[in-house]
C-alpha cells in the first residue's frame, strides 16, 4: 500500500507477532476483513480507530478468546521473521515449532491460557478484570500460576511442604513486590483489590499481565478514565516496561495525546479494515485516517482524489461518508 | 412534621440535631405504629374478630372482639418497640461499633484451636457429665462431624472454586456403596476400602465433571444435581449388584489396629485389659470421623496456600482473567470438583461402616441441600463457620427434638415435634436476613507481604450460579 512505502518500517524485518488476512465473522457481520499487520520487537504499538471499528475483537482473535474465521497470527520468540520456522509449522499442522533461531507460535491454533502460557503474550481487558477479592499480592500470585505449579511438584510436593516450593514462592513474591512497586501500589498490597480506585485498578493490571513476563503486551485501553497526571505515568510506565523488560507493547487507545506521544507505530483500523499503518507522523497526516476520525461531511472533500478512491474501497460505496454511519 | 424537624438537623450542626431527634423519632414511631395497628385490624378482621363454625344446617358465626383488639395491641405495641429500639438506632456510630467487637473477638486460629480441644476431649466430657445419655450424645457428635465433614469436602467446590454443586451427595454414596460392595463381594475391611472409595470418588468426579464443568452458572447446577440423582437411580434399579431399594446389610465394623472394638478373645478390651463396654465402639468410631476431618481440614488449608487453591479463588472471582492468565480453567475446576468428591467418598465409607447398612435411601437430594446450607450458612469458603453451621444445623434440628418442655408451656395437646421444621426454618431465615454472606463472611488472605488484613465479603465474588 502506499502509506507503507513512504518509509523504511523496522517492524516489517523484525516482528514479534504478525497478523496475516485474518478476518473474524460474526453470523452475518463482518468484524474483521482480510486484516494484516506487524507489532516490531520491542516496538510500542497502537491500533487505533473509531468505535466498533474491530479492535477488541483484534484483540480477542490473537489473546485466543475468540477463534478468527481465517486467516494467521504468529508470535515469534527470538529475532527475525523465521519464514522457514512458520511454514513449517502451519503445513504440518503444529501449534508451534522451535528452533535454535527461536520459536514461532501460531496463535489462531491455540487456545488462551497457552497463548499466555507458552507464546508469552499478555493482555489486559478494557473492563478491568481483576480478582477484586483477593490481595494485590494474591492477583500477582495468580499471575504466576504456572511456574509455581510446576514448583509445587504439581500440588503434590507443595502438600508435602518441599523446601524447593518455598523458594519459588519466595521468588514470586518478591517479582510480586518488584511490579507493585514499580506500578507505586506497593503500600496497599495487602488491601483487597476491588478497595483501589479506578487508576490503580488498571495499574495494577498491567502489574499482573507483567508478571507472566510476556513478550508482547496487549493493553485494551488502558488510559481510559484516568486523569492527564495518571496518563502521564501511565507513558512513564509503558516506555519503562519496554526499555527495562524489552517487552512489545500493542495497544488499544483512544486517547490521542497518549498514543501520539509515546507509539513507534500506529494502526489504524475501521469497520474492520485497515486505512493507515506507518508511524504517528504518517497516520496523523493521512486523509483517510482525518476522515475516518472526523467524518467526511460534505461532497468537497469527498473530492479529494484520494480520499474518494479509499472511501470506495472500504466502504463500497460513492456518494455517503464513512463518519455518517 | 418530621420533615421540618429533619431539615435544619441535616444542615446545622450536632447540637440542634440531638434536641431534635426525640420528638420526631417519638412522632414517626407513633405514626407507624397506628399504620401497622390499623393494617393488623384489617387483616385480623376475618380471621380473629368473625368466627365461623359448621353447624347442622349451615354456619355459624361468632365474633371475638376481644381476641381481636388484643392483637392490634400487640402489633401496635412491638411496632412500637421496633421503631423505638431497632429501626432508629444511629446506624452511623452502629457499624464502628460492630468492628471493634469483630477485632475484641479471639483470632480465627484461637478459636480453631479451642475447637480442636473441645473435639478431642468431648466423648470423654459426655462420659463424664451424662453417664445416662453418652450414648446418644456421642452419636450425636459422630453425626455433626460428619457433616463437617463434608461440608468442608464441599467447601472447596462451592466455597474455593465457586462451582455451585447440587449432586455432592452422589460422591458421599459411590464411596458408601464402594466400602459396602467390595466389603460384600470382597471381603474387604473399611481400612483397606477407605482409600479405595477416596479414589473412586474422584474419579467419579472427573467422569461426572468432565462434561458438566463446561456449563456455566444456573446450567451447571442443574447439571449435578440430575448428576446426583441418577447416581441414586443406577443404585436403586441395579438390583443383582447393589441389592436395590434393600441395600446392603452386614458392613463390617473398622478395627483397631486389627483388634475388633467388641466382646470376646482377641477383641480390643481383652488386649488392653478394658472391660467391654458398648461405648467403646462410639467413641471409637467419634475418633476416626474427627481424625478423617482434620485431615479434610488440613489438606484443605494447605491448598488454599498453594497455586491450586489460589486458582480456584481466582476461578470463582473472574474465568476470563484466569485465562488469560495461562490457567487452564477446565483442569483447575476438575481438580477442584474432583478433590472435593474425594473427601465425600472418604466420609461415604465411614458412613457405611458406622451404620452397618446402607440404601440409596440415604442419599437423596435433601442429604445435598443439608451439606450445601451447611457451607452457605457457614460463609462461602469459611472453615470455622463451616462447624459452626453444622453444629447449628445437624445439631440444633436433634435438639428441637427435645422440646417436650413446651407441653408446659401450651398445655397437653400441643405437639412440639410437629413445630421442629418451622422453628428451623424460620431460624434459618433469621440467619440469613441477619447475615446474608452466612456466619462467617470475611476472607482470610492466602499470601501476605506485611501484615494480614481480612477481606470484607462485599468485595469477595461467589462463583457460578448464586
Amino acid at each position: 500500500m502506499s502509506t507503507q512505502s513512504r518509509s523504511v518500517h523496522r517492524w516489517k524485518d523484525d516482528p514479534v507477532l504478525t497478523v496475516e488476512h485474518m478476518s473474524m465473522r460474526f453470523g452475518g457481520l463482518l468484524a474483521i476483513n482480510n486484516l494484516s499487520f506487524e507489532v516490531g520487537r520491542g516496538d510500542i504499538t497502537a491500533l487505533i480507530g473509531p468505535n466498533g471499528a474491530g479492535k477488541t475483537t483484534v484483540f480477542n482473535c490473537v489473546t485466543g478468546f475468540y477463534k478468527p474465521t481465517e486467516g494467521r497470527i504468529v508470535a515469534r520468540h527470538g529475532t527475525g521473521a523465521q519464514v522457514a520456522a512458520v511454514e513449517h509449522a502451519t503445513t504440518k499442522g503444529k501449534r508451534w515449532h522451535s528452533t535454535d533461531a527461536g520459536a514461532v507460535f501460531l496463535l489462531e491454533r491455540m487456545p488462551d491460557y497457552e497463548i499466555s502460557q507458552k507464546a508469552k503474550v499478555a493482555r489486559t481487558f478494557q473492563n478491568i478484570r481483576l480478582f477484586s477479592g483477593m490481595t494485590l499480592l494474591e492477583n500477582l500470585l495468580v499471575a504466576q500460576h504456572n511456574p509455581l505449579m510446576v514448583a509445587s511438584g504439581y500440588t503434590i510436593g507443595g502438600i508435602l511442604g518441599l523446601k524447593s516450593f518455598k523458594r519459588a514462592e519466595k521468588a514470586a513474591t518478591e517479582k510480586a513486590a518488584y511490579w507493585l512497586d514499580h506500578v507505586g501500589l506497593i503500600d496497599r498490597a495487602d488491601d483487597a483489590a476491588g478497595d483501589l480506585p479506578y487508576g490503580d485498578q488498571r495499574r495494577l493490571e498491567i502489574a499482573r499481565a507483567m508478571c507472566l513476563e510476556p513478550l508482547v503486551l496487549c493493553l485494551d485501553e488502558p488510559a481510559a478514565g484516568l486523569n492527564p497526571r495518571e496518563s502521564a505515568d501511565l507513558n512513564l510506565l509503558l516506555r519503562y516496561i519496554r526499555e527495562t523488560h524489552g517487552t512489545s507493547i500493542l495497544l488499544i487507545e483512544h486517547d490521542m495525546g497518549v498514543v501520539m506521544e509515546i507509539s513507534d507505530h500506529v494502526i489504524v483500523l475501521d469497520y474492520g479494515v485497515k486505512i493507515a499503518d506507518g508511524d504517528a507522523a504518517e497516520v496523523k497526516s493521512d486523509p483517510r485516517v482525518v476522515a475516518a476520525y472526523l467524518g467526511v461531511d460534505d461532497e468537497a472533500e469527498i473530492d479529494v482524489p484520494e480520499v474518494r478512491k479509499d472511501l470506495i474501497e472500504v466502504t463500497g460505496r460513492t456518494k455517503k461518508g464513512a463518519g455518517d454511519e | 412534621m418530621a420533615g421540618t424537624g429533619q431539615v435544619p438537623a441535616g444542615t446545622t450542626p450536632v447540637a440542634p440535631k440531638n434536641a431534635d431527634v426525640p420528638q420526631t423519632r417519638m412522632a414517626r414511631a407513633l405514626r407507624e405504629s397506628l399504620i401497622a395497628g390499623a393494617l393488623a385490624a384489617i387483616l385480623g378482621f376475618f380471621f380473629l374478630a368473625l368466627r365461623t363454625d359448621i353447624v347442622t344446617g349451615g354456619l355459624n358465626v361468632t365474633t371475638r372482639w376481644g381476641l381481636w383488639l388484643t392483637a392490634i395491641a400487640i402489633v401496635f405495641a412491638g411496632r412500637m418497640a421496633l421503631n423505638l429500639f431497632w429501626f432508629d438506632r444511629d446506624w452511623g456510630s452502629g457499624k464502628p461499633a460492630r468492628k471493634t467487637i469483630v477485632a475484641a473477638l479471639p483470632s480465627g486460629k484461637t478459636v480453631g484451636r479451642v475447637a480442636l480441644l473441645f473435639a478431642l476431649v468431648l466423648p470423654f466430657l459426655f462420659m463424664a457429665l451424662f453417664p445416662n445419655k453418652d450414648r446418644q450424645f456421642i452419636d450425636l457428635s459422630i453425626l455433626i462431624m460428619t457433616y463437617i465433614m463434608l461440608g468442608w469436602g464441599l467447601n472447596i467446590v462451592v466455597g474455593l472454586a465457586g462451582l455451585l454443586d447440587l449432586g455432592y451427595v452422589a460422591f458421599y454414596a459411590v464411596g458408601a456403596y464402594s466400602f459396602g460392595l467390595s466389603a460384600h463381594y470382597l471381603g474387604l475391611g473399611f481400612w483397606t476400602a477407605l482409600p479405595m472409595a477416596g479414589l473412586l470418588a474422584a474419579t467419579w468426579g472427573l467422569i461426572l465433571g468432565f462434561p458438566v464443568l463446561r456449563l456455566r452458572g444456573d446450567y451447571l447446577a442443574i447439571v449435578t444435581l440430575a448428576f446426583g440423582e441418577m447416581i441414586r437411580i443406577v443404585l436403586i434399579n441395579w438390583n443383582d449388584f447393589t441389592g436395590g431399594p434393600n441395600g446392603i446389610s452386614g458392613i463390617p465394623k473398622p478395627t483397631f489396629f486389627g483388634l475388633e472394638i467388641g466382646r470376646g478373645e482377641g477383641s480390643f478390651g481383652d488386649v488392653f485389659g478394658i472391660p467391654y463396654d458398648p461405648i467403646h465402639r462410639f467413641v471409637f468410631l467419634y475418633y476416626i470421623i474427627l481424625v478423617l476431618a482434620l485431615l479434610t481440614n488440613f489438606v484443605t488449608m494447605r491448598l488454599r496456600r498453594l497455586p491450586i487453591g489460589r486458582a480456584w479463588e481466582a476461578l470463582r472471582e473472574d474465568e476470563i482473567a484466569c485465562r488469560s492468565l495461562g490457567i487452564n480453567t477446565r483442569n483447575t475446576k476438575l481438580s477442584a470438583f474432583s478433590i472435593g468428591a474425594m473427601f465425600a467418598g472418604f466420609a461415604g465409607s465411614f458412613f457405611a461402616t458406622r451404620q452397618g447398612f446402607i440404601s440409596p435411601e440415604s442419599f437423596t437430594f435433601l442429604e445435598s441441600a443439608i451439606i450445601l446450607a451447611i457451607v452457605v450458612l457457614g460463609g462461602l469458603g469459611s472453615q470455622i463457620g463451616i462447624v459452626i453451621a453444622s453444629v447449628v444445623m445437624v445439631g440444633g434440628i436433634e435438639l428441637l427434638r427435645n422440646l417436650n418442655f413446651l407441653k408446659q408451656v401450651f398445655g397437653p395437646s400441643f405437639e412440639p415435634t410437629e413445630f421442629r421444621m418451622l422453628i428451623f426454618g424460620l431460624a434459618m431465615v433469621v440467619i440469613m436476613v441477619w447475615k446474608p454472606r452466612g456466619l462467617v463472611s470475611t476472607r482470610e488472605p492466602s499470601a501476605t507481604l506485611k501484615e494480614k488484613k481480612l477481606i470484607k465479603a462485599d468485595q469477595v465474588a461467589q462463583g457460578e450460579g448464586h
